[in-house]
C-alpha cells in the first residue's frame, strides 16, 4: 500500500481532531489552526488527485483490521480526491474573504466556536465525499447539518435564529427520509457497504423481486438529500438562511453545505444502487420536473427580491435546479454536466456572497438595492468581483457558469428521448431571467450616485489598499472562475475518468 | 391475497404508521415543542422498525453465557448497533433543537414559528 493511500483517512481525522483541539485555543489560535488545517488538507488532496490520476483507478481503505462485509471502509478515486481539493480552496477563500466581517458581527468570545463549526463541517463533508459506508455517511449527514446550523446562528439575532430553526427542521425531514431509505435497503440486501449492497441490489433485479421496496427505498434516499439540497419545492428556509448569516456562512452553506448532500446522492446513484437501475426506477423523472420548475421559479423569485443577499440565495435556489436537471436527464452526459455545475456554482456563488458584502458595506450597511446605486465606485475590488460572478451565472464565455451550461445543452442534444426540447427551452428561458436580475444589479451598483446623497446617507469609499487580505481573497475567486471556465478540458477529464470507476 | 402479508409484519405496519405520524407532525405543526415531539416520535419510528427487523423469533441477545456459539442460537446483532447509534445522534440533535427553542422563547414569548416569522417581518432587520 502506497503512503498516499492514508491520506482520505488522515484528512478526516486531522479536521476533526482541530475541531476538538480548538475549543481549548484562544479565538486568535484557533483561526492560526483552521487555516493550516485546511492548507494541509488541500495539499494532501492535490497530492491524493495527481497520484490517482497518474496510477489510474481507486482504492478501499480498510478501517481497522476487519475485512469487507464487516468492517468500516474508506473508498477514493479521481473524483473523491478532486471534490476534496475543491471544498478545501472554496473554504479557505470564503473564511477569508469574510474574516474581517466575522469580527464586526460575532461577539469576540464566540470566535473559536466558529473555527470548531469549520472544522466540523470541513471533517463531515470530507466524510460524505470518502466514505463508503451507508450508515457512516447518515452519521455524518448529521454531524454537517449540526455544524451548519451553528454557523447559521453564530450572528446573533432574531432573523438568524428563527433561520436556523427552520433550516433544522427542513434537515431533519430529510434526514428521517434518508435514515428510513437506508435501513430499509438495510433490509433488503443485509448490507452497509456500498459495493456489497450493489451486489446484492443487482441480485434482487436479476431475481426479479422486491421491485417496489426496491423503487421506495430509491425514492426515500432521493427525496431526503433533495430536500436536504433544497430541490425546488423544499427551499422554503433558504433564502433567510443565507441572507442573515454572516458571509463566510452564507458562502460555505450555499457552495459547500448543500454540494455534499448532491455528492453523496451522486456517490449513492453510482455506486450503491447502480446508474442503471437508478434510470430504470423512473425516479430521475421527478428530479427532472422538479429540477426544471427550480431553474423557473427561483430566478423569478431572485428577480422580485430587492435585498441583494437574499437575491443571490434565491439564485441559489435556480442553480440547484439545474444540477437536479442534469440528473434527471438519465445519463453520463448529464451526470458530468451537473458534476460540473457543482464545481461553477460553488466557485461562482461564494464569489458573489463575498463581493456583495463589500458593496453593501461601503453603502451605510444597506442591502437594499436601489441604495447600492454607484457602490462599485465606492469599493472597485468588490465591484469587479460581483461583475465576474454575476457574468458567470449568467453565462457569458471565459467564465465558469458558460461551460457547465454548455455542457448541459450538449447533454440535451445528446439525449435520445423526449427529454431534449424541455430542457432546452427551459435552460434559454432561465438564462435569460439569470441575465435580467444579475445584469440589472450589475448595471445598478455601475451607475454614479449623486455626491450630496453620498454624504448624506454616510457612503465612503473603500480602497484596494485598505483592504488587503479581501482583495487578495477576491483575486484568486476570480482566478478561480476563469481557471474553471477557460481550462475546463482537463476538469472533465478528471470527472469522466472518476465517473468510470465510481462503477 | 391481499392483506396475507398484515399479520406477519404488524411490527413494521405500526412502524411506517408511526412515521408518518411523526413526520406530519414535525412538518404541519405550529408550536415548536410539538414539532421537536414530532420528530422523536419519527425517529423512534426507525427504531422500532429496525429492531424488529433485526429480531428472530425464538433467539435470544448475542452474548455468550452458556457456552453456545453456533449463530441459529442468537438474533442479528447489528441493527441494535445502528439503533444505539441512531439515538445518540436524535439526542443531540432533539438538545439542538431545544436549545434553539429556549433562545427564541425568551426572544419573542411565543412558541407559535408563525407568529414569530409575522414579528421578524415588522420588525425588517
Amino acid at each position: 500500500m502506497a503512503f498516499v493511500q492514508n491520506v482520505p483517512f488522515f484528512s478526516i481525522m486531522l479536521s476533526m481532531f482541530s475541531g476538538i483541539v480548538s475549543s481549548i485555543l484562544p479565538g486568535k489560535a484557533a483561526k492560526r489552526l483552521n487555516t493550516a488545517v485546511i492548507l494541509v488538507i488541500g495539499a494532501a488532496s492535490a497530492w491524493l488527485l495527481s497520484w490517482l490520476m497518474r496510477t489510474g483507478g481507486s482504492f478501499t481503505f480498510m478501517m481497522g483490521h476487519f475485512p469487507a462485509p464487516w468492517g468500516n471502509e474508506i473508498r477514493a478515486g479521481a473524483l473523491e480526491a478532486g471534490m476534496a481539493l475543491f471544498f478545501c480552496v472554496i473554504m479557505l477563500l470564503s473564511m477569508l474573504g469574510g474574516r474581517k466581517k466575522l469580527f464586526d458581527e460575532v461577539e469576540v468570545t464566540k470566535h473559536n466556536i466558529y473555527y470548531i463549526l469549520t472544522d466540523l463541517l470541513l471533517s463531515s463533508l470530507l466524510a460524505l465525499v470518502y466514505t463508503n459506508d451507508l450508515f457512516t455517511a447518515y452519521v455524518f449527514v448529521e454531524i454537517n447539518t449540526i455544524a451548519a446550523c451553528g454557523l447559521i446562528m453564530i450572528r446573533q439575532n432574531g432573523r438568524t435564529i428563527e433561520a436556523a430553526v427552520r433550516y433544522m427542521i427542513m434537515s431533519l425531514l430529510g434526514s428521517g427520509l434518508l435514515l428510513m431509505g437506508i435501513c430499509m435497503l438495510y433490509d433488503l440486501t443485509g448490507h452497509l457497504l456500498m459495493s456489497n449492497i450493489k451486489e446484492s441490489v443487482a441480485a434482487i433485479m436479476a431475481a426479479g423481486t422486491y421491485q417496489i421496496p426496491l423503487t421506495i427505498t430509491i425514492g426515500l434516499v432521493t427525496v431526503g438529500l433533495a430536500i436536504k439540497s433544497a430541490l425546488f419545492p423544499f427551499h422554503a428556509w433558504l433564502p433567510d438562511a443565507y441572507g442573515y448569516s454572516t458571509v463566510s456562512s452564507a458562502a460555505m452553506l450555499s457552495s459547500l453545505v448543500s454540494k455534499g448532500y448532491i455528492f453523496l446522492l451522486i456517490k449513492i446513484f453510482y455506486c450503491v444502487v447502480g446508474f442503471d437501475i437508478i434510470v430504470g426506477s423512473k425516479i430521475p423523472n421527478v428530479l427532472f420536473l422538479f429540477g426544471l420548475s427550480g431553474m423557473i421559479f427561483g430566478s423569478i423569485s431572485a428577480i422580485w427580491e430587492k435585498d441583494i443577499r437574499r437575491m443571490i440565495a434565491f439564485s441559489s435556489v435556480a442553480q440547484i435546479g439545474y444540477i437536479y436537471m442534469g440528473f434527471g436527464l438519465g445519463t453520463t452526459e448529464g451526470m458530468v454536466a451537473s458534476i460540473f455545475h457543482i464545481l461553477a456554482h460553488a466557485a461562482t456563488k461564494s464569489l458573489l456572497f463575498v463581493s456583495a458584502i463589500g458593496l453593501t458595506d461601503v453603502s451605510a450597511g444597506s442591502r437594499n438595492f436601489f441604495d447600492l446605486t454607484g457602490s462599485a465606485y465606492r469599493n472597485k475590488v468588490a465591484g469587479v468581483g460581483f461583475s465576474v460572478g454575476a457574468m458567470s451565472m449568467v453565462g457569458i464565455p471565459l467564465f465558469s457558469g458558460f461551460v457547465s451550461k454548455l455542457l448541459f445543452a450538449e447533454a440535451a442534444v445528446m439525449h435520445p428521448t423526449h427529454k431534449m426540447m424541455p430542457t432546452l427551452i427551459v435552460l434559454a428561458v432561465s438564462t435569460i431571467l439569470n441575465a435580467i436580475y444579475f445584469l440589472k444589479t450589475v448595471v445598478r451598483i455601475y451607475v454614479p450616485e449623486k455626491r450630496e446623497v453620498e454624504a448624506e446617507k454616510g457612503y465612503f469609499t473603500m480602497k484596494a489598499g485598505q483592504q488587503r487580505l479581501y482583495t487578495i481573497t477576491i483575486i484568486l475567486f476570480i482566478l478561480i472562475n476563469l481557471v474553471l471556465g477557460m481550462m475546463s478540458e482537463p476538469i472533465i477529464g478528471i470527472i469522466e475518468t472518476g465517473l468510470i470507476h465510481f462503477i | 391475497m391481499f392483506g396475507s402479508n398484515l399479520l406477519p409484519n404488524l411490527g413494521e405496519v405500526v412502524a411506517m404508521i408511526l412515521f408518518g405520524i411523526g413526520f406530519a407532525n414535525l412538518l404541519l405543526q405550529k408550536n415548536l415543542i410539538k414539532k421537536i415531539i414530532g420528530l422523536n416520535i419519527m425517529d423512534t419510528a426507525v427504531y422500532l422498525f429496525l429492531a424488529i427487523k433485526g429480531y428472530i423469533e425464538g433467539r435470544s441477545a448475542p452474548i455468550v453465557v452458556d457456552g453456545v456459539q453456533e449463530v441459529e442460537a442468537y438474533i442479528n446483532p447489528i441493527p441494535s448497533g445502528l439503533v444505539l447509534t441512531g439515538i445518540v445522534v436524535s439526542v443531540s440533535v432533539t438538545a439542538l433543537m431545544l436549545s434553539l427553542t429556549v433562545r427564541l422563547y425568551k426572544r419573542y414569548h411565543t412558541l407559535d414559528l408563525d407568529e414569530i416569522s409575522s414579528r421578524l417581518k415588522k420588525e425588517g432587520i
